[in-house]
């Protein structure tokens, strides 16, 4: 589904001593026999089909890949890898951009995508529990009748799972009144990594000890398979109001967005969305969005009165940052279309480039025009299109670095570029990743904003969970601190930015 | 960061020191939740002081010896509270033990609040995890960890917290004659709704014309009048599915209030121990020994009362 780097290797996962994996007769068998034969397969086209996900990063090497339907068979793939010695990656859609699912030294890799029902609807508790491989969208299309829907709307939903949302603690334009994830994951049952199977949290707000669950939310698959989940069913609010403020500067935008918070208002969505981007996606899905500087597109949501008021106030702001136009959806219709335009923005992208390389950072709202001009320059320094769509209401920065990959030596721009647009974020008083999550992707960056203790910590957080680094191994925390060191994995890895 | 604030925390750690069991006294509101801390352990507090807030982020920065009420007149002096129990004792007590506030369908759970906590460890050392902004994904999720630990992983020293917007309009109701299931199904969004087996309370929160027009849908559900601000509330916390809570009068004894839409009952009466068993508790051991493998910090404090 995405289109990101579709024509090309952006950086090579270096593996040493790579040796590449036999056919794991005993193995496929043993997993075979725990399973189904045709729900174990290790056919080299599946498994290279499975070595990536949506990000930019080749280089995975997948071992058997095994499609379980139950917890019983999950525990069973986790105990018969467990005593071949191999690790174990979950994935769910593979939408992440973080190289989250990414398998590194031919683990055996659990798809969840036969684990997808809906398995029970509470409406006295308030919760639906799911399977992992529920696709997020059809799990609030399932609620819509009931007059509920599952808050985390990451602009994937049509294709993202729950499990890959819980994993990744996921977000999505209305977790700025709603919040990520975390706050929607009641309760989780999950296989941990020595094949023990555990209820983390509960449907009841105090199930006692400590919150694992929280714990579990966002650990990018290695701290264990969840394999059924718990979440928070949302109300739908009885009154909504979407409005489009354009801009002719996009610190406008973001300036209006800092003082909408600053006027005690929380919004329940707030999205900006630059010139280039704005172009591309009225050429590709006809929006009527207005041709400015950038736009603004901010909903307000819950009682009549005061989303009205709202709404009111948030043009008002927006006028006083020189909006120069401010258009409030009519109906269900055209708030609709409003927002399709940004849950296409990036496949509209492909108008403009043949590749984008997708960042994610924070920073606060505040900083958000002053970021955003660093992040302009830096692409101009490197002589690179950067276009932004963004979570603005949150600082949640997501520019796009476009290239053709086909153009000599623009790999090691787009690169450059990246590392500077991180550097740029943590310097205004921000952070790694909002949503997207470190995965392979900024593990070699987690010390520029943790000391090395923080990171021994977040590694005992882990060790806790998986002693043996038997799941996922080589993601988030980076190799000198990670027990990876003391796991014989066939392959290790040894870094994404070489 | 302030020159102060990390003398602050380094004369904390300093404090903790790298021997011996240490205990956190705050305002000792909570002392008894999950067992009071072992007799031989030596006491300390951690530093106090709201260091920063900052509406426009919606965060600020405080140090967990503050007390709570002094933090939340900080906040609202520019119009925002947290999602901090107003029930009393220091942010660090209160994060520690992870209580919500009476009025959480409205303020938010503890648990969701705290977005970066600095601590002590078991070593002696200050560590930070999480991050400064609202929304962060960067390396494991320590904070949540945190929350509800009864200081039992390392003991918290600064933090910074999600803070919100106080409603523009806010009333409490009570009613003798209805069913608060009712209620809480006809309502969006209230800050609380309480009831104790016979009278329900609620708090309805938002613009002044909302919070007017849902009281006045409210009279086809029972008779009501104004109330000050929530009942009285037992000691005890029982925490029971929301779905389950039709069956409190005949599972609680002595005096209960039950959060509608929640499921915690605060009581006169202790509820069970429950018992962490199986591959759980087993999860559970393996965390406390990989943060405190000696057993310094809190002995005594069990969260959950199963370790
Ligand atoms: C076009 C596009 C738009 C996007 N928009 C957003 C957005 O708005 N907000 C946002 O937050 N993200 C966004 N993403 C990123 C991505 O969609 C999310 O991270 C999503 O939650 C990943 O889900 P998935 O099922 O694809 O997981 P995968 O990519 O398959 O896996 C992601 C991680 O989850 C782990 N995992 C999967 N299942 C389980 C399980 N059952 N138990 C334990 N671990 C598991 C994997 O090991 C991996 O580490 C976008 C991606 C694309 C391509």
């Amino acid at each position: 589904m995405a289109t990101v780097g579709r024509r090309g290797s952006l950086f090579r996962l270096r593996r040493a001593g790579g040796t590449p994996v036999g056919p794991d007769g005993a193995l496929v068998a043993a997993l075979a026999g725990a399973l189904s034969p045709d729900r174990v397969r290790n056919d080299s086209a599946e498994r290279s089909l499975l070595a990536r996900d949506a990000s930019v990063f080749k280089g995975g090497l997948s071992g058997p890949i095994c499609f379980p339907t139950s917890t019983a068979e999950v525990q069973a793939i986790m105990r018969i890898s467990l005593a071949y010695g191999r690790a174990v990656v979950p994935r769910g859609a593979g939408t992440g951009l973080a190289g989250g699912a990414i398998p590194l030294g031919a683990p055996v890799v659990v798809s969840t995508t036969k684990m997808n029902r809906i398995l029970e609807v509470d409406l006295d508790d308030r919760v639906a529990w799911v399977e992992p491989g529920v696709v997020n969208l059809d799990l609030s299309n399932h609620l819509r009748p009931l007059g509920f829907h599952f808050a985390p709307d990451p602009s994937s939903q049509q294709a993202c799972t729950i499990g890959g949302n819980v994993a990744n603690n996921s977000g999505g334009p209305h977790c700025l009144a709603y919040g990520v994830t975390s706050h929607h994951v009641v309760a989780l049952d999950v296989v941990l990594p020595d094949g023990d199977v555990v209820t983390l949290g509960g449907v009841d707000p105090e199930p006692g000890g400590y919150d694992l669950r929280g714990a579990f939310v966002g650990g990018e698959g290695t701290l264990g398979i969840a394999t059924r989940i718990a979440v928070r069913i949302t109300p739908n609010p009885p009154a909504v109001r979407t409005l489009l403020l354009a801009f002719d500067s996009i610190e406008g935008a973001a300036t209006t967005v800092s003082d909408v918070i600053a006027a005690g208002i929380v919004p329940a969505a707030m999205e900006v969305m630059d010139r280039l981007i704005t172009r591309a996606v009225e050429n590709f899905v006809h929006a009527g969005y207005p041709d400015a500087a950038a736009v603004l597109l901010a909903e307000v949501d819950g009682m009549e009165a005061g989303t009205a008021i709202d709404a009111e106030r948030i043009a008002a702001i927006g006028r006083a940052n020189g909006a120069i136009s401010v258009r409030v959806a009519a109906d269900d219709e055209e708030r609709a279309r409003l927002w399709k335009g940004r849950k296409t923005a990036f496949g509209a992208v492909a108008q403009i480039a043949p590749s984008y390389y997708l960042h994610d950072t924070v920073v606060p709202r505040s900083a958000l025009a002053s970021v955003l001009r660093s992040v302009y320059a830096i692409g101009e320094a490197h002589q690179l299109t950067i276009v932004n769509v963004f979570h603005a209401g949150d600082g949640n920065l997501h520019p796009l670095i476009l290239f053709d990959p086909l153009e000599p030596g623009v790999l090691e721009r787009v690169h450059a570029a990246g590392a500077e647009i991180v550097a740029a974020s943590l310097d205004a008083g921000g952070v790694l990743s909002g949503e997207h999550g470190i995965g392979v992707e900024k593990r070699d960056y987690m010390h520029l904003m943790f000391g090395p203790d923080d990171l021994d910590h977040q590694n005992r957080l882990r060790r806790a969970f998986d002693p043996m680094c038997r799941a996922n191994p080589g993601k988030v925390i980076p190799s000198s601190h990670s027990c990876a060191d003391i796991q014989a994995l066939r392959s290790v890895p040894t870094g994404v930015w070489g | 960061m302030t020159a102060r604030a990390v003398a602050a925390l380094d004369d904390f750690a300093a404090e903790v020191g790298t021997v011996g069991t240490v205990a956190v006294e705050g305002c000792r509101t909570r002392w008894s939740a999950g067992g009071p801390p072992e007799p031989g352990a030596r006491l300390v507090r951690a530093p106090e002081g709201v260091l920063e807030h900052r509406p426009e982020e919606m965060t600020v920065r405080v140090r967990a010896g503050t007390a709570v009420a002094e933090l939340h007149s900080a906040l609202a002096e520019k119009g925002q509270r947290s999602a901090l129990p107003e029930r009393g004792g220091t942010v660090g007590g209160a994060l520690a033990v992870g209580e919500d506030d009476l009025s959480v369908l409205g303020r938010g759970r503890v648990r969701d609040a705290l977005l970066q906590v600095r601590y002590v460890s078991a070593d002696g050392r200050v560590v930070t995890g999480g991050g400064p902004t609202v929304k962060n994904v960067s390396g494991f999720d320590l904070p949540r960890l945190f929350v509800g630990s009864l200081g039992t992983l390392g003991l918290i020293g600064e933090v910074i917290l999600r803070t919100n917007p106080i409603p523009p309009a806010s009333e409490w109701l009570s009613s003798p004659d209805a069913d608060p299931f009712a209620v809480a199904a006809s309502l969006h969004k209230p800050g609380a709704v309480l009831w104790d087996g016979v009278r329900t309370w609620v708090q309805l929160e938002g613009h002044a014309d909302d919070v007017g027009a849902q009281a006045r849908a409210l009279e086809t559900l029972g008779s009501w009048e104004p109330a000050s601000g929530p009942p009285e509330v037992g000691p005890h916390r029982w925490s029971l599915r929301p779905g389950e809570l039709r069956g409190v009068p005949d599972r609680i004894a002595g005096d209960w209030v039950a959060s509608i839409g929640v499921g915690t009952v605060f009581a006169s009466e202790a509820p069970p121990l429950r018992s962490l068993a199986g591959g759980l508790g087993r999860l559970a051991k393996r965390m406390k020994a990989e943060f405190d493998p000696t057993g310094r910090l809190n002995p005594g404090r069990h969260p959950g009362g199963g370790i």
